[in-house]
């Protein structure tokens, strides 16, 4: 009944369908956020009316915490905490990277494989978070101890799902290339390497994520700088609010580098539909 | 001159054990595909059909025997034997130019000889306007004409295809063998290629070939070798296209009772 009348009143209204689409559009974007307002409606109920003055430190009101956030953005403390983690995050997942060529060594060549699967298998069940006693031994607090932790986080899910697109790999492409005259190298680089990229994609996707969760641990306790960091230090002085506003920071970001990653790829690999939602 | 001869190819595939035997795929398959020639290789499906042309194709090693073609022997792919795949087997992430281009990136053709061959080749297969798209954007057809251009790009002597219209729809089917006789007979014939076409097709084969070539089910082996005499362009109505189509059904409908 409903799309039927829809229909019927667009071709009528003619032009002045064209803001009320838009504002409609609008809305029904908006209503998807209906559970996160709520919530953050008890939220705020929750700080101000069931918590007393002296309970209520435990838990700041919204708007505290967005004076906080404030604050922290207007003196830099914010944004220096955010690069160090990113800077990080970044040197890290490069190191990681590496996975990619012998994800694709792995998938291509038997020998290579049965040599480093059992080592892989062995190391992967280990999370990143039971290195970090080891990790700030040998290399102190600071960025190399918090990049060796994300960088154990990222590497497996690219290896992994890196072995898992090239053994995926349609015979036939790598042939119709063999065919056209295409040599070893050749078909890695332009045929394997392509054809097993959105599945590399996804496994960086993964790989950042945990990477991004692992790099909180190791700065929460063995760094002295970055989002990790913060929200530790401030729990030492009870400045919830701030430990909110990291909390939130790291949710954003998180958020904002897989969204990112999903443009770029929407962009880059019109072609591969798998991963356009 | 590419001539091609099988002599004695067999092809056995090892099973793993336990319910999974050793596959005798072909048995002692010898006959020969003379220059220039479009010889057309019929069976029922899973006679060994496909894995006879892959083993020209040198992507398999016969388990016995031997392939040669122009007197050198078959042991790894090269362009000069090109494969349109069943399954077009075009490089998603490759517009319909990058596909016709890439053997010749391959093949180090400098930029603008290149150009002009993937045009012509555009051309040839009628796609213009296509050039930009991606192969997900085309219809089956057309991506069968990207791997037919593809192939014959990169100037091969010997064209391989494998079953290349089966997965159209009728109409589109006949168009396209239709556009494939005419190609056929418009190439150079200078220039014109030996070619191998495998297909469970009484008609595709009698359409396009010089020669047919009649596989019996598994293990495949040469069942019969006929010559196609009738002049191009060939219709499925005449009366010499119907009695040689009746002559191979018989053959093929032999081998439909179960061999004693």
């Amino acid at each position: 009944m409903r799309p039927g009348a829809h229909a019927a009143a667009h071709p009528a209204s003619g032009e002045r369908a064209q803001p009320l689409a838009g504002l409609q559009a609008l809305l029904r974007r908006a209503r998807r956020l209906g559970l996160l307002a709520a919530l953050i409606a008890v939220w705020w109920y929750v700080s101000e009316r069931v918590l007393d003055r002296s309970t209520r430190a435990l838990l700041p009101p919204p708007q505290a915490v967005l004076r906080a956030a404030w604050d922290l953005t207007r003196s830099g403390e914010l944004w220096h905490h955010l690069h160090d983690s990113l800077k990080r995050e970044l040197v890290a997942f490069l190191w990681a990277c590496t996975a990619i060529p012998l994800g694709i060594a792995m998938g291509s060549w038997k020998a290579v494989e049965e040599q480093v699967d059992p080592v892989i298998e062995m190391l992967r069940p280990v999370p990143p978070l039971a290195w970090i006693p080891l990790s700030i031994l040998w290399f102190g607090i600071g960025d190399t101890q918090n990049e060796f932790i994300i960088f154990l986080g990222c590497f497996f899910p690219i290896l992994v799902n890196t072995v898992s697109g090239v053994k995926g790999v349609e015979t036939n492409l790598v042939r119709a290339a063999r065919c056209l005259g295409a040599n070893v190298w050749q078909i890695l680089w332009r045929v394997v390497l392509r054809a097993a990229l959105p599945q590399i994609v996804t496994g960086v996707r993964v790989g950042l994520g945990v990477g991004w969760m692992a790099l909180v641990a190791a700065e929460l306790v063995g760094a002295n700088s970055g989002l990790g960091f913060l929200i530790n230090d401030s729990r030492t002085i009870l400045r919830t609010d701030y430990v909110i506003v990291g909390m939130a920071t790291i949710g954003v970001v998180g958020f904002a580098i897989d969204r990112a990653i999903r443009i770029v790829v929407r962009r880059l690999m019109p072609w591969s539909q798998a991963l356009a939602r | 001159m590419s001539a091609v001869a099988f002599s004695g190819v067999s092809k056995l595939f090892p099973g793993h054990g336990a319910g999974d035997e050793a596959v005798l795929a072909l048995r002692e398959v010898s006959f020969g595909v003379a220059d220039q020639e479009f010889c057309s290789i019929l069976g029922h499906s899973g006679c060994g059909k496909t894995t006879l042309l892959m083993m020209l194709a040198g992507f398999e090693a016969p388990s016995s025997g031997r392939i040669l073609v122009d007197g050198r022997l078959v042991d790894r792919p090269t362009w000069r034997r090109s494969v349109v795949f069943q399954d077009y087997a075009l490089f998603p992430w490759m517009t319909v130019e990058e596909n016709i281009a890439f053997g010749l990136e391959m093949k180090r053709v400098p930029r603008a000889e290149r150009r002009a061959i993937v045009r012509r080749n555009i051309e040839l297969v009628g796609l213009q306007g296509f050039e930009r798209r991606y192969p997900h954007q085309l219809s089956g057809g057309m991506k069968q004409r990207v791997s037919i251009a593809r192939a014959l790009a990169v100037d091969p002597e010997v064209l391989l295809m494998d079953e290349p219209f089966a997965a159209l729809d009728a109409q589109n089917r006949s168009h396209m063998q239709e556009e494939m006789g005419r190609i056929l007979a418009s190439a150079d014939p200078q220039v014109r290629k030996t070619m191998v076409l495998v297909t469970h097709s009484i008609e595709e084969a009698i359409l396009l070939s010089d020669r047919v070539v009649v596989l019996t089910r598994r293990p495949g082996r040469v069942k019969a070798e006929l010559r196609v005499e009738l002049p191009r362009p060939r219709h499925e109505s005449d009366s010499g296209f119907l009695e040689l189509k009746q002559r191979i059904r018989d053959l093929i409908h032999d081998e439909l009772e179960p061999e004693h």
